[in-house]
Protein backbone atom coordinates (compact mmCIF):
# COMPACT_ATOMS: atom_id res chain seq x y z
CA UNK A 1 0.00 0.00 0.00
CA UNK A 2 3.12 2.30 -0.29
CA UNK A 3 2.68 4.13 -3.48
CA UNK A 4 4.99 7.23 -3.23
CA UNK A 5 3.50 9.93 -5.55
CA UNK A 6 6.20 9.56 -8.76
CA UNK A 7 5.50 5.82 -9.06
CA UNK A 8 1.96 6.13 -9.06
CA UNK A 9 2.43 8.55 -11.64
CA UNK A 10 3.52 6.29 -14.58
CA UNK A 11 7.10 6.57 -12.99
CA UNK A 12 7.32 2.68 -12.49
CA UNK A 13 6.02 -0.01 -10.72
CA UNK A 14 6.35 -0.74 -6.60
CA UNK A 15 9.94 -2.21 -6.93
CA UNK A 16 8.94 -5.08 -4.51
CA UNK A 17 8.18 -7.55 -6.87
CA UNK A 18 11.69 -9.55 -6.37
CA UNK A 19 11.36 -9.38 -2.45
CA UNK A 20 8.04 -11.15 -3.04
CA UNK A 21 9.86 -14.11 -5.82
CA UNK A 22 12.55 -14.69 -3.28
CA UNK A 23 9.92 -14.78 -0.29
CA UNK A 24 7.88 -17.24 -2.24
CA UNK A 25 10.91 -19.48 -3.58
CA UNK A 26 12.14 -19.40 -0.03
CA UNK A 27 9.29 -20.84 1.72
CA UNK A 28 8.68 -23.04 -1.27
CA UNK A 29 12.19 -24.62 -0.93
CA UNK A 30 11.27 -25.11 3.26
CA UNK A 31 7.82 -26.73 2.49
CA UNK A 32 9.11 -28.90 0.01
CA UNK A 33 10.76 -30.51 3.19
CA UNK A 34 8.23 -29.84 6.00
CA UNK A 35 4.96 -30.49 3.98
CA UNK A 36 5.75 -34.58 3.15
CA UNK A 37 7.23 -34.84 6.70
CA UNK A 38 4.25 -33.67 8.38
CA UNK A 39 1.66 -35.59 6.19
CA UNK A 40 3.36 -39.08 5.82
CA UNK A 41 4.29 -38.33 9.84
CA UNK A 42 0.90 -37.63 10.82
CA UNK A 43 -0.66 -39.99 8.23
CA UNK A 44 1.68 -42.67 9.98
CA UNK A 45 1.20 -41.24 13.43
CA UNK A 46 -2.52 -40.84 13.87
CA UNK A 47 -3.96 -43.29 11.55
CA UNK A 48 -7.17 -44.77 13.80
CA UNK A 49 -6.13 -42.90 16.44
CA UNK A 50 -8.24 -40.76 19.28
CA UNK A 51 -7.78 -37.55 21.38
CA UNK A 52 -5.25 -39.11 23.10
CA UNK A 53 -3.23 -40.02 20.20
CA UNK A 54 -3.83 -36.27 18.82
CA UNK A 55 -2.33 -35.03 21.95
CA UNK A 56 1.20 -37.87 21.84
CA UNK A 57 1.74 -36.40 18.73
CA UNK A 58 1.55 -32.79 19.52
CA UNK A 59 3.60 -33.51 22.58
CA UNK A 60 6.47 -35.02 21.16
CA UNK A 61 9.04 -31.98 20.19
CA UNK A 62 10.16 -32.35 17.04
CA UNK A 63 6.48 -32.89 15.91
CA UNK A 64 5.81 -29.84 17.78
CA UNK A 65 8.15 -27.97 16.50
CA UNK A 66 7.91 -29.43 12.79
CA UNK A 67 4.19 -28.27 13.25
CA UNK A 68 4.91 -24.77 14.18
CA UNK A 69 7.40 -24.17 11.54
CA UNK A 70 5.23 -25.67 9.32
CA UNK A 71 2.00 -23.30 10.32
CA UNK A 72 4.18 -20.05 9.94
CA UNK A 73 6.11 -21.43 6.51
CA UNK A 74 3.13 -22.20 5.09
CA UNK A 75 0.71 -19.32 6.00
CA UNK A 76 3.42 -16.54 4.53
CA UNK A 77 3.46 -18.66 1.45
CA UNK A 78 0.01 -18.58 1.46
CA UNK A 79 -0.19 -15.28 2.31
CA UNK A 80 1.98 -14.34 -0.89
CA UNK A 81 0.53 -17.19 -3.28
CA UNK A 82 -3.09 -15.91 -2.58
CA UNK A 83 -2.09 -11.48 -2.96
CA UNK A 84 -1.34 -12.59 -6.03
CA UNK A 85 -4.45 -14.56 -7.39
CA UNK A 86 -6.62 -11.78 -6.02
CA UNK A 87 -4.18 -8.58 -7.51
CA UNK A 88 -4.28 -11.05 -11.16
CA UNK A 89 -8.24 -11.53 -10.66
CA UNK A 90 -10.12 -8.70 -8.57
CA UNK A 91 -9.82 -5.34 -10.39
CA UNK A 92 -12.55 -3.49 -8.23
CA UNK A 93 -10.32 -1.37 -5.96
CA UNK A 94 -12.99 -1.58 -2.98
CA UNK A 95 -12.91 -5.22 -3.30
CA UNK A 96 -9.26 -6.06 -4.46
CA UNK A 97 -8.06 -3.74 -0.87
CA UNK A 98 -11.23 -6.04 1.23
CA UNK A 99 -9.87 -8.85 -0.09
CA UNK A 100 -6.31 -8.41 0.12
CA UNK A 101 -6.91 -7.15 3.93
CA UNK A 102 -8.88 -10.09 4.57
CA UNK A 103 -5.69 -12.68 3.69
CA UNK A 104 -3.96 -10.82 5.82
CA UNK A 105 -5.59 -10.59 8.98
CA UNK A 106 -7.34 -14.17 8.21
CA UNK A 107 -4.29 -15.78 8.22
CA UNK A 108 -2.76 -14.03 10.99
CA UNK A 109 -5.41 -14.99 13.27
CA UNK A 110 -5.37 -18.59 12.20
CA UNK A 111 -2.10 -18.49 12.30
CA UNK A 112 -2.05 -17.33 15.76
CA UNK A 113 -4.51 -19.97 17.00
CA UNK A 114 -2.73 -22.28 15.57
CA UNK A 115 0.79 -21.77 17.14
CA UNK A 116 -1.10 -21.15 20.17
CA UNK A 117 -2.77 -24.53 20.39
CA UNK A 118 0.30 -25.97 19.95
CA UNK A 119 1.77 -24.60 22.97
CA UNK A 120 -1.60 -24.61 25.02
CA UNK A 121 -1.33 -28.79 24.09
CA UNK A 122 2.45 -29.05 25.27
CA UNK A 123 2.23 -26.51 28.03
CA UNK A 124 -1.20 -26.78 29.58
CA UNK A 125 -3.90 -25.16 30.70
CA UNK B 1 -0.92 -0.41 -40.33
CA UNK B 2 -1.01 -2.27 -43.94
CA UNK B 3 -1.63 -5.56 -43.56
CA UNK B 4 1.22 -6.16 -46.37
CA UNK B 5 3.82 -5.21 -44.25
CA UNK B 6 2.87 -7.06 -41.39
CA UNK B 7 5.59 -9.38 -40.05
CA UNK B 8 5.19 -12.96 -39.48
CA UNK B 9 5.27 -12.72 -35.40
CA UNK B 10 3.59 -15.79 -33.34
CA UNK B 11 -0.27 -14.48 -32.20
CA UNK B 12 -0.84 -14.18 -28.73
CA UNK B 13 -2.79 -17.29 -27.28
CA UNK B 14 -6.75 -17.09 -27.84
CA UNK B 15 -8.76 -19.73 -26.25
CA UNK B 16 -10.59 -20.84 -28.91
CA UNK B 17 -8.03 -21.59 -30.83
CA UNK B 18 -5.56 -22.34 -28.84
CA UNK B 19 -4.32 -26.27 -29.11
CA UNK B 20 -4.62 -28.14 -25.91
CA UNK B 21 -1.10 -28.62 -24.16
CA UNK B 22 -0.24 -30.59 -20.91
CA UNK B 23 1.29 -27.50 -19.58
CA UNK B 24 -1.65 -25.72 -19.85
CA UNK B 25 -3.18 -27.58 -17.34
CA UNK B 26 -0.72 -27.52 -14.96
CA UNK B 27 0.01 -24.09 -14.79
CA UNK B 28 -4.07 -23.97 -14.12
CA UNK B 29 -4.22 -26.91 -11.68
CA UNK B 30 -0.21 -25.41 -9.68
CA UNK B 31 -3.20 -22.31 -8.97
CA UNK B 32 -6.11 -24.66 -8.39
CA UNK B 33 -4.55 -27.02 -5.78
CA UNK B 34 -2.45 -23.69 -4.45
CA UNK B 35 -6.06 -22.26 -3.69
CA UNK B 36 -7.45 -25.54 -2.27
CA UNK B 37 -4.67 -26.00 0.18
CA UNK B 38 -5.37 -22.64 1.80
CA UNK B 39 -8.55 -24.14 2.44
CA UNK B 40 -7.01 -27.33 3.82
CA UNK B 41 -4.18 -24.95 5.68
CA UNK B 42 -6.66 -23.33 7.75
CA UNK B 43 -8.82 -26.91 8.61
CA UNK B 44 -5.89 -27.83 9.88
CA UNK B 45 -5.52 -24.78 11.82
CA UNK B 46 -8.81 -25.49 13.36
CA UNK B 47 -7.66 -29.55 13.60
CA UNK B 48 -5.01 -27.84 16.15
CA UNK B 49 -7.29 -25.34 18.15
CA UNK B 50 -9.88 -28.22 18.26
CA UNK B 51 -6.71 -30.50 19.69
CA UNK B 52 -6.31 -28.28 22.44
CA UNK B 53 -9.88 -27.04 23.14
CA UNK B 54 -10.27 -30.73 24.54
CA UNK B 55 -11.66 -34.12 24.19
CA UNK B 56 -15.33 -32.81 23.95
CA UNK B 57 -14.17 -30.56 21.06
CA UNK B 58 -11.78 -32.57 19.44
CA UNK B 59 -14.59 -35.72 19.29
CA UNK B 60 -16.72 -34.43 16.79
CA UNK B 61 -13.77 -33.02 13.99
CA UNK B 62 -12.33 -36.54 14.47
CA UNK B 63 -14.97 -38.09 13.57
CA UNK B 64 -16.02 -36.53 10.83
CA UNK B 65 -12.48 -36.81 9.41
CA UNK B 66 -12.63 -40.60 10.05
CA UNK B 67 -16.39 -40.64 7.84
CA UNK B 68 -15.82 -41.11 4.07
CA UNK B 69 -16.58 -37.58 3.65
CA UNK B 70 -13.63 -36.42 5.82
CA UNK B 71 -11.51 -39.67 4.15
CA UNK B 72 -12.22 -38.42 0.90
CA UNK B 73 -11.20 -34.84 1.70
CA UNK B 74 -8.21 -35.95 3.53
CA UNK B 75 -7.15 -38.37 0.07
CA UNK B 76 -8.04 -35.48 -2.04
CA UNK B 77 -5.95 -32.75 0.28
CA UNK B 78 -2.93 -35.41 0.01
CA UNK B 79 -2.93 -35.34 -3.62
CA UNK B 80 -3.15 -31.95 -4.13
CA UNK B 81 -0.12 -31.22 -1.47
CA UNK B 82 1.96 -33.88 -4.19
CA UNK B 83 0.55 -31.76 -7.46
CA UNK B 84 1.35 -28.14 -5.73
CA UNK B 85 5.13 -30.28 -4.64
CA UNK B 86 5.77 -31.86 -7.83
CA UNK B 87 4.99 -28.70 -9.74
CA UNK B 88 6.26 -26.11 -7.27
CA UNK B 89 10.04 -28.43 -7.83
CA UNK B 90 9.12 -27.96 -11.55
CA UNK B 91 8.82 -24.07 -11.08
CA UNK B 92 12.18 -23.87 -9.15
CA UNK B 93 14.18 -26.02 -11.73
CA UNK B 94 12.61 -23.21 -14.28
CA UNK B 95 13.13 -20.00 -12.36
CA UNK B 96 16.69 -21.74 -12.49
CA UNK B 97 16.49 -21.14 -16.67
CA UNK B 98 16.86 -25.31 -16.98
CA UNK B 99 14.27 -27.39 -18.57
CA UNK B 100 11.81 -24.63 -20.45
CA UNK B 101 12.08 -26.50 -23.99
CA UNK B 102 8.46 -28.02 -25.13
CA UNK B 103 9.69 -31.22 -25.08
CA UNK B 104 11.35 -31.05 -21.23
CA UNK B 105 8.51 -29.15 -19.77
CA UNK B 106 6.00 -31.65 -21.31
CA UNK B 107 7.55 -34.31 -19.92
CA UNK B 108 7.63 -32.86 -16.46
CA UNK B 109 4.46 -31.95 -16.53
CA UNK B 110 3.40 -35.59 -17.38
CA UNK B 111 5.43 -36.56 -14.25
CA UNK B 112 3.87 -33.88 -12.10
CA UNK B 113 0.32 -35.16 -12.85
CA UNK B 114 1.94 -38.84 -12.74
CA UNK B 115 3.20 -38.28 -8.83
CA UNK B 116 0.14 -36.51 -8.20
CA UNK B 117 -1.85 -39.98 -8.73
CA UNK B 118 0.18 -42.27 -7.39
CA UNK B 119 1.61 -40.36 -3.84
CA UNK B 120 -2.23 -40.65 -2.46
CA UNK B 121 -2.32 -44.42 -3.67
CA UNK B 122 1.24 -45.03 -2.51
CA UNK B 123 0.42 -43.34 1.56
CA UNK B 124 -2.74 -45.19 1.77
CA UNK B 125 -1.44 -48.48 0.91
CA UNK B 126 1.50 -47.63 3.90
CA UNK B 127 -1.05 -46.71 6.51
CA UNK B 128 -3.68 -49.43 5.25
CA UNK B 129 -0.80 -52.34 5.15
CA UNK B 130 2.04 -51.04 6.11
CA UNK B 131 3.59 -50.42 9.41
Amino acid sequence: MRTPLGKVRNHGAGAAGTGHFIAQRSTAIALAVLAPWFVVNSALSLKGGNYLGAIDFLTQPLNAVGVILLVLIAFYHMWLGMQEVILDYIHRPFTKVLLLLLNTFGLIAFGAGAVFAVLMVNFGA
Amino acid sequence: MAGATRPQRPLSPHVQVWRWHVTMLTSILHRVTGVALYGAALGLALWLMAAAAGAEVFGPTHEFLLSPIGQVALYLIVAAVAYHLANGIRHLVFDSGAGLQPADASTSAWFAIFFAIAAPIGLWALVTFGG
